[in-house]
């Protein structure tokens, strides 16, 4: 049979971000997809160079906008081993509080752009207007919406009063009584099930063959998730990953949405254990000579950091492995065989970030 | 740097890869750094349990490196953002972009290798 | 009489299309933050459409590099006269943070005349909405000029 040939974006109207895949298609199958990417591809690993090991913290915020936090998170630990800053208790947990907003107000806006790409806006509008009040959280104890920049080298800089903490506290709850309202729909709802399940499986060989990471992997049923790993203020908080076996776009963002529910019980339990203390100690000097390897969880997976210091205060070299860029041969894998309807689900199912994949 | 390192060398890269992989273990990613004027490092990291192992390689950039993306598919988008970014040859790629992963043609300097530019593409 | 109704009803109601040029996320979430519940710039007759022949103003965030200028472009030549464009965030305006990386060209008015700057780091909804209004009395005018 002849093989069409149909160009997926760069500019789609599911996509908010610009990726080009080439589908090859026979009648309505793809055999196969080849990605193009690059659209995005600023260079910024080699900013390191000309900007300090302080003033990098802004850069890598802007890895990408949505887990900024995180990112932040994983850069300040990594210089902080290297420079043996044991920094204080009071800011640890504050940056699981923040970290966790973060990954409440990613998935939150994942599932509302999951539900738009099988064309069920008024779930989208439900998730956003949710989100909204986490991102009303970010402003009010930060001064930023998206963009939050409270990390520091050694500590954070911003910190919570007994006031925003009940705040938050009852904002949470709202949150938790808004999004159960819709677990219903997203799970169990027939066409969302009719456009989800069965789609793209992945296998669990598969995915931890191919390197996948976050809730892609956890929804092939592997439980591996960097917060077991006890970093930063997630030693004192119990946690257990959120896995689902079924492999394909339904369980994927069944995974997302139980966490979501998990992020809330983790802000609940890092605000009660929070400790009176410092937020910040002083750093002086510079990173010694020496290089260190540091992993977090992001919403999208795990995310790696290579920081090599040369003594001086710029890196020789910082690099981001950011879990889009582990999930993309995946998505690749899974293409060939489904519908060209199909498509985008599987594309968004990945929780696609590609600012953070080409950096 | 957290885990065990294993200095390898170009010939035996692609044998210790394979015993990872039979070993269960995942390949996490590569890091990249510059050793001396015309070296380049590169660091395999994997992973099983949470626990990391990393694999080093130090070799000559003008040189080809076998490439592990027939063990590990994965590993081919780390290979070609490499070739990209230090304009070093793998042999046996699956999926070569030849350079053109992130870069277009018109970029002609070597990014994370100070002063060197290549050739223009035709 | 037809066309002042079509002039009339293009000021009333444009048409946005949103690209995203290599931005860093903030900017592209705070975009699409405005057409949800809490902000709903619909409520100006502003539609989110995914063509750029139906649309009448562009939304661009982010920085210009060397592989999307190409698509920058082509997207604006596609758009039908006339038509406005706004730019969100410091790197839509100059290239921001990323100014100095190897692969960045600079701001959006590098390719394309650009109408609206926005600022910010990201933009804020409030400001986004605020360029666009401001953007629409260009956008009305230039509908004006034209026959
Ligand atoms: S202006 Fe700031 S928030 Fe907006 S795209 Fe650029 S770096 Fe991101």
């Amino acid at each position: 049979m002849a093989t069409t040939i149909i160009p997926f974006g760069p500019q789609h109207p599911v996509l908010p971000e610009p990726i080009h895949l080439t589908l090859k298609l026979e009648d309505e199958i793809v055999i196969e997809a080849i990605p193009a990417l690059g659209y995005v591809h600023r260079g910024l690993e080699k900013l390191a160079d000309i900007r300090d090991y302080h003033q990098m913290i802004y850069v890598v915020e802007r890895v990408c906008g949505i887990c900024s936090m995180i990112h932040a998170v994983c850069y300040s630990q990594g210089i902080e081993e290297l420079m043996e800053i044991e920094i204080p208790k009071r800011a640890e947990m504050l940056r699981v509080i923040w970290s966790e907003l973060h990954r409440m107000h990613s998935h939150l806006l994942w599932l509302g752009l999951f539900a738009d790409a099988f064309g069920f806006e008024a779930l989208f509008m439900q998730f956003w207007k949710i989100r909204e009040r986490i991102m009303d959280i970010n402003e009010a104890t930060t001064g930023s919406r998206v963009i939050v920049s409270v990390n520091v080298i050694g500590g954070v800089r911003a910190d919570l009063s007994p006031d925003q903490i009940r705040w938050i506290l009852s904002e949470i709850d709202g949150v938790e009584k808004d999004v159960s309202a819709l677990q219903d729909t997203i799970m169990n709802d027939y066409s969302v099930k009719h456009r989800t399940v069965g789609i793209g499986v992945l296998t669990k060989e598969q995915a931890y063959e191919l390197g996948a990471a976050g809730p892609m992997l956890r929804g092939s049923g592997v439980a591996q998730d960097m917060r077991m790993l006890g970093y930063g203020g997630y030693s004192e908080i119990d946690f257990e990953p959120i896995v689902e076996t079924a492999g394909d776009c339904w369980a994927r963002s069944t995974v997302r949405f139980r966490e979501v529910l998990q992020s809330i019980d983790l802000v609940r339990q890092a605000i009660s254990k929070l400790p009176e203390g410092d937020l910040a100690v002083k750093v002086k000097g510079n990173p010694p000579e020496g290089e260190i390897y540091t992993r977090v969880e992001q919403p999208r997976g795990e995310c790696v950091y290579y920081i090599r210091a040369n003594g001086t205060k710029h890196l020789d070299r910082l690099r981001i492995r950011t879990p889009t860029f582990a999930n993309i041969p995946p998505m690749l894998t899974v293409l060939p065989g489904c519908e060209l309807a199909d498509v985008p689900v599987i594309v968004l199912s990945i929780d696609p970030c590609i600012s953070c994949t080409e950096r | 740097m957290k885990g065990k390192v294993i200095d390898v060398t170009l010939d035996t890269l692609v044998g210790e890869v394979t015993n990872m992989k039979n070993d269960g273990q995942r390949l996490v990613t590569f890091s990249t750094y510059q050793e001396g004027e015309n070296k380049i490092g590169i660091l395999y990291h994997f992973d099983k349990d949470l626990e990391p192992t990393h694999l080093r390689l130090v070799a000559d950039m003008d040189k080809p490196i076998p490439s592990v993306s027939g063990v590990f598919f994965s590993a081919m988008l780390v290979e070609n953002e490499i070739r990209d970014q230090w304009d070093v040859k793998f042999d046996g790629l699956v999926l070569d972009f030849n350079r053109s992963l992130f870069l277009d043609p018109e970029v002609i300097q070597v990014p994370l290798v100070s002063n060197v530019k290549i050739d223009p593409k035709k | 009489m037809f066309g002042s109704f079509i002039k009339k009803s293009r000021a009333k109601s444009p048409w946005i299309i949103h690209f995203d040029c290599g931005s860093c996320n903030g900017c592209d979430i705070e975009v699409l933050a405005c057409l949800t519940p809490l902000y709903d710039i619909e409520r100006f007759g502003i539609i989110n459409v995914g063509n750029p022949k139906h649309a009448d103003v562009l939304l661009v965030t982010g920085t210009v590099n060397h592989r999307n200028k190409k698509v920058l472009k082509n997207i604006y030549d596609q758009m039908s006269e006339p038509k406005a464009v706004i730019a969100i965030g410091a790197c839509g305006n100059t290239g921001g943070v990323f100014r100095e990386c190897y692969n960045v060209v600079g701001g959006i008015d590098k390719v394309i005349p650009v109408d609206v700057y926005v600022p910010g780091c990201p933009a804020k909804p409030e400001a986004i909405i605020d360029g666009v209004v401001v953007g629409l009395g260009k956008f009305a005018q230039k509908v004006e000029e034209a026959k």
